[in-house]
């Protein structure tokens, strides 16, 4: 006799009871989960499916792509061969177009360096004295110099200028932030007055009186010979304006490390300022990439004012192109166009933002 | 301490440059082998890019008149695009040599912001523009209209005292370009769009129907349009206002863009004599060559040429009263000798 | 946020920059700069011939203002132009901050909703607004208002005195009539009962343990009253129709296209902003607070009132000062597409007469103190929030 020795055999677990799985469940617990879900629900469902197909068929589907603009006002959709034939204004405004191929390059080295950023490859000293470089060369590759035709500064314009203006911008107005943010910190009380009066003063008041101030007054500031063109004032006083703001957000940073740190430092011996300079000012700009990426964001946006003062960047090449008289009533592409660019743009820095935010320092200590 | 040596730097360098003395425009014109001349943002026919790129216009013509009169070359020209608040102080405070962008002369202007006016190049008087279907014929019809208008210029002063004046209540709505002001008209936003009429008349071809658009043909007031330079340098001022009686004069005198090296070489009239360098060295008393007008003459042509290339041709706008003194116009320039 | 600043500082003051001398020459560098400049300024404005000093505001403007708030002629001075443009920058500031906060809390919370596709509309929402330039927001809305918009002759009419048309929104224009001061006076008084009502029922609740509907029967208490009120002083409150009349409409209360479309970029661009301050807020509150008030049988609506929300408010409110203030400032986009603000008016007097300085410096003067406005509000907001949670 032989007994079969008794091995348990569990009863496989049951599935889940079918109310709480599959596309029926997650409906009722995400859009039908009580009376006032169900009712907004079904508004927006209404609302969409009110809008969401004329749009597209707008944008696509009775769009015409090739053609003429009689043949975009008879097919009654969008109209892109306008975008198309205005394309080269809108990247480079009256930039001489046999010279395209500068600002070329110089977009080239820019989407270069920012995936190599993104992707982690590039990184340390490397990396900033990258991003340091890369306005300079860009100003060169567009302006003119070792023997390239020089292009003045007039005929800047478009996408172009707007992202130079905020290139530009942003990569200045960082150290200056710092340096304005460890006044403010760690200054002499003269010192820290002096910088706390010029950042509130600076973030007080809105962008386009300075702008005003740059390209009206600033003449009159200075001594009668010292000529500063247009498009410089209004550099200029971006960068001011933009280094107020990266001030406060530096400074949010230093006052994110820890104090022993600075103890640690000076215990080892190390002199106040390279305290400051290698130890506390590397880790703090650790700690605010996110917000200052945000920072970004906001200045390549605030370009978009400097049509105002009479810059044709982006924003001003798009109001041009939609006021051309062979072109009269495609003002809804020219927008579209518009808003489409500025998006990818903002929105890939945004999520770049948050990338970092879930990589950096204040990540890990969770 | 970081922002102390910035700091010093920057007063260091701004008392560098404080030390230096003022230097004349015709020398700083000179030595920059440009001339820069602020124009408007873009007006059909007197100055606005064309698809090239490069400025064309009545006003952009007197830039280079300029130009090749004291330069001897009239393609050195940096054209600078100003808007209407722009245009006085950037030529006060020398960010410009002079602009040539549809400003009208007035008292205060001249007298109280730091500019001068030279010569008129353009007489042109306020109108105002509406939709045919509006049904309307006179001006005096719009009390309750509503009227797009431009800032920055004496176009709105106009608008409120010519309101005020007949008892009308107009709604104005400002635009700070004549681009957007357009644009809002065309839109509907308003009942009459008012600025020059000449302006009127290049913004009204540029619609798709320009017969559903009348202008009024009330001129509600003088609009003196002339070339602006800083205030205090006499010099530049008399070089840019006789370059533009030079201009005029040649009309008069007959000489054309065309027939200018004939008649240099071959005319017996002293006057065009005088003018061309032929005889004496009317360039000499304002500090330029003896063939400062024969220079600008061949480059742009005389005033009647540039009026119908820029504004007959593409506008269909008639002489008016800016034709010569001899024809019953205003145009009278001054005899240089 | 202080009390580290102060941490970090005791144990790193940095005695030798503090120093007397180093103090003094930068404070002489700085104020040297800063009379060079004034010097310049000083020569190339007597160089130049234009008049400096702020004698020009009783001057008369001139200049036409398409909206005003307060009566305006162009006989009247620069000065009074310009407080013109101080109000209006004030009115679509005020307006754009309350409906901005109303939307921005909705979408806050629609961010967080358990409902899919509420959320997802919502993120749609502040993602694309937020990843805008507001410039461009503008234009858009402007742009499209105009050509959805009837001409007047057609206007939409959606009850009887209040049209939609190119020309804006017409509404009829309430008027006092006889007797409507007693009736605003005996409005007030019925405000007040329905409030010392509400706050009776707080302090009853604290005796006793029982609840009473305060809030609603405060709020009845107040409309029973102020409609008895209208009713006995013989309906003070009339109205003055808009009517068409030639070109456009005559009478009324008049939304200019200008403004609305200025007042809905700043709503929707600046709701953008404050939903994410909502949001981060409610999300700052652990879920735990909420499972275990709920697991002791408060209600929903309490939950809410009580631990959600002042929890919340702390980490929302610092945040959305900054929108607001940033709202006012970006008020100044008026000028874009033409509706006379302060900083539109301010061009316009600069345009005409040159003084760019004294503009540029009453420009300043006035958005700082309205900075400082609202830094004060929020901050004594504030204070309350952090007070009644410790």
């Amino acid at each position: 006799m032989s007994t079969e020795p008794i091995i348990f055999q569990p009863t496989p677990a049951r599935a889940a009871p079918s109310s709480k799985i599959g596309a029926v469940a997650w409906l009722r617990a995400n859009l039908f989960g009580g009376w006032k879900d169900t009712v907004v629900t079904i508004a927006l469902l209404a609302i969409l499916l009110a809008t969401v197909p004329k749009l597209i068929g707008w944008l696509f589907l009775r769009a015409t792509f090739w053609g003429d603009a009689d043949a975009c006002r008879l097919a009654g959709g969008a109209c892109w061969p306008f975008i198309i034939d205005k394309f080269n204004v809108l990247m480079m405004g009256v930039y001489p177009q046999e010279l395209g191929w500068r600002p070329g390059i110089a977009a080239i080295a820019l989407i270069v360096l920012a995936a190599l950023t993104y992707t982690n490859r590039m990184r340390g000293i490397v990396l900033v004295v990258a991003w340091a470089i890369l306005p300079f060369f860009a100003l060169i590759m567009i302006g003119g110099a070792f023997g390239m035709r020089e292009v003045d500064q007039s005929l800047w314009g478009g996408l172009m200028l707007s992202i130079l203006l905020a290139l530009v911008g942003v990569i200045v107005s960082i150290p200056l932030g710092v340096m304005l943010a460890l006044g403010r910190y760690y200054g002499s009380p003269v010192v820290k007055s002096l910088c706390i009066a010029f950042i509130e003063l600076l973030r007080g008041v809105p962008l386009i009186t300075i702008l005003f101030m740059a390209s009206v007054m600033m003449p009159l500031f200075l001594p009668p010979d010292m000529i500063i063109n247009n498009l410089l004032r209004i550099q200029i006083a971006m960068i001011l304006f933009s280094s107020a703001y990266m001030a406060e957000v530096v400074r949010g940073g230093l006052q994110a490390i820890p104090n022993g740190q600075t103890e640690a430092s000076l215990a080892l011996g190390v002199t106040r300022r390279h305290t400051i300079a290698f130890v506390i000012v590397p880790q703090a700009l650790r700690h605010v990439l996110p917000p200052l990426i945000g920072r970004c964001i906001a200045l390549f946006k605030d370009t978009s004012l400097v049509i105002i003062v009479g810059l044709l960047d982006f924003l001003g090449m798009i109001k041009n192109a939609a006021l051309d008289t062979s072109w009269l009533g495609f003002q809804a592409e020219a927008y579209v166009f518009a808003a489409f660019v500025y998006w990818s743009i903002c929105y890939s820095l945004s999520l770049y933002g948050r990338e970092l935010e879930r990589r950096g320092p204040s990540a890990q200590k969770r | 301490m970081r922002n102390l040596v910035k700091l010093g730097a920057i007063a260091a360098a701004a008392m560098a440059t404080a030390g230096a003395v003022s230097a004349g425009t015709l020398d700083k014109v000179r030595e920059a082998g440009e001339l820069a001349c602020g124009v408007s943002e873009g007006v059909p026919g007197f100055s606005n890019p064309n698809s090239d790129g490069d400025w064309v216009g009545l006003d952009a013509d007197f830039c280079r008149a300029v130009a090749a009169a004291v330069l001897g070359d009239a393609s050195k020209v940096r054209y600078v695009p100003l808007a209407s608040k722009q245009k006085v102080l950037a030529v006060s405070s020398g960010q410009v040599d002079m602009t040539s962008r549809t400003t009208t002369w007035t008292m205060k202007r001249d007298s109280a912001e730091g500019v001068d006016f030279t010569a008129v190049v353009y007489y042109d008087g306020q109108g105002f523009m509406v939709k045919s279907d509006a049904g309307i014929t006179s001006a005096k019809e719009m009390d309750g209209a509503t009227v797009c208008v431009t800032t920055g210029t004496t176009t709105e002063l106009n608008l409120a005292d010519y309101g005020r004046a007949n008892n009308l209540t107009l709604e104005p709505v400002v635009f700070e370009g004549k681009r957007e002001a357009v644009d809002a008209y065309a839109s509907g936003r308003c009942d009459a769009l008012t600025t020059d009429m000449s302006q009127l008349a290049a913004f009204r071809s540029g619609f798709a129907d320009p017969s559903a658009h009348t202008i009024l043909p009330e001129v509600i007031s003088k609009e003196p349009l002339a070339p602006l330079v800083a205030h205090g340098d006499n010099q530049w001022k008399d070089i840019v206002t006789w370059v533009i009686y030079g201009i005029i004069a040649a009309e008069e005198l007959g000489v054309t863009q065309a027939n200018v090296a004939d008649m240099a070489a071959t005319s017996t009239d002293p006057n065009i004599q005088r003018m061309l360098g032929s005889t004496g060295d009317t360039g000499g008393f304002i500090g330029l060559e003896s063939t400062w007008m024969f220079d600008a003459i061949s480059a742009v042509g005389n005033y009647g040429e540039i009026y119908d290339r820029n504004l007959t041709a593409t506008l269909g706008l008639e002489r008016g009263i800016n034709a010569q003194w001899k024809d019953g116009g205003v145009l009278y320039a001054m005899p240089i000798r | 946020m202080p009390m580290t600043k102060t941490r970090a500082k005791s144990g790193f003051a940095l005695g030798n920059i503090g120093s007397m001398a180093s103090q003094g020459v930068v404070l002489a560098v700085v104020l040297g700069f800063v009379y060079l400049l004034f010097t310049n300024t000083q020569e190339n404005l007597a160089l130049r011939g234009i008049e400096s000093g702020f004698t020009f505001l009783d001057k008369e403007a001139g200049l036409p203002i398409g909206d005003s708030l307060i009566a305006y002629t162009p006989m009247r001075s620069y000065g009074y132009a310009f407080l013109v443009g101080i109000l209006n920058t004030l009115f679509v500031s005020v307006l754009a901050i309350i409906l901005s906060t109303i939307l921005g809390v909705f979408v806050g919370v629609a961010r967080v909703s358990h409902n899919w596709l509420l959320a997802k509309v919502a993120a749609v929402y502040v993602e694309t607004l937020r990843n805008l330039p507001l410039l461009l927001t503008l234009f858009f809305i402007y742009t499209v208002v105009l050509a959805a918009l009837p001409h007047p002759r057609d206007a939409i009419q959606l009850v009887e005195g209040v049209y939609l048309s190119k020309r804006g929104f017409y509404l009829p224009r309430p008027l006092a009539e006889p007797g409507f001061w007693s009736f605003l006076i005996a409005a007030l008084i019925a405000f007040a009962l329905g409030l010392a009502f509400w706050r009776w029922a707080a302090l009853y609740k604290l005796r006793t343990g029982k609840t009473l509907p305060g809030f609603w029967g405060g709020l009845g208490i107040f409309i029973v009253l102020t409609a008895l009120a209208y009713l006995i002083t013989g309906r003070p409150v009339g109205s003055e129709l808009p009517v068409y009349a030639g070109f456009n409409f005559k009478g009324g209360l008049a939304m200019k296209p200008e403004f609305a479309s200025l007042l809905i970029g700043l709503v929707l661009y600046t709701a953008a902003y404050i939903g994410e301050n909502v949001r981060s807020g409610i999300q700052s509150v652990e879920a735990g607070q909420i499972e275990a008030a709920n697991a002791l049988g408060v209600s929903n609506a309490v939950v809410t009132r009580k631990v959600l929300l002042p929890q919340a408010l702390r980490v929302t409110i610092p945040a959305t000062t900054n929108d607001y203030a940033s709202l006012v400032k970006n008020s100044s986009l008026a000028v874009a597409i033409g509706y006379p603000d302060m900083v539109s008016i301010g061009g316009t007097i600069i345009g005409q007469n040159g003084q760019a300085v004294e503009i540029i410096a009453m420009w300043m003067a006035v958005y700082l103190t309205i900075n400082l406005i609202i830094s004060l509000g929020m901050n004594t907001l504030n204070a309350r929030v952090q007070h009644a949670e410790r």
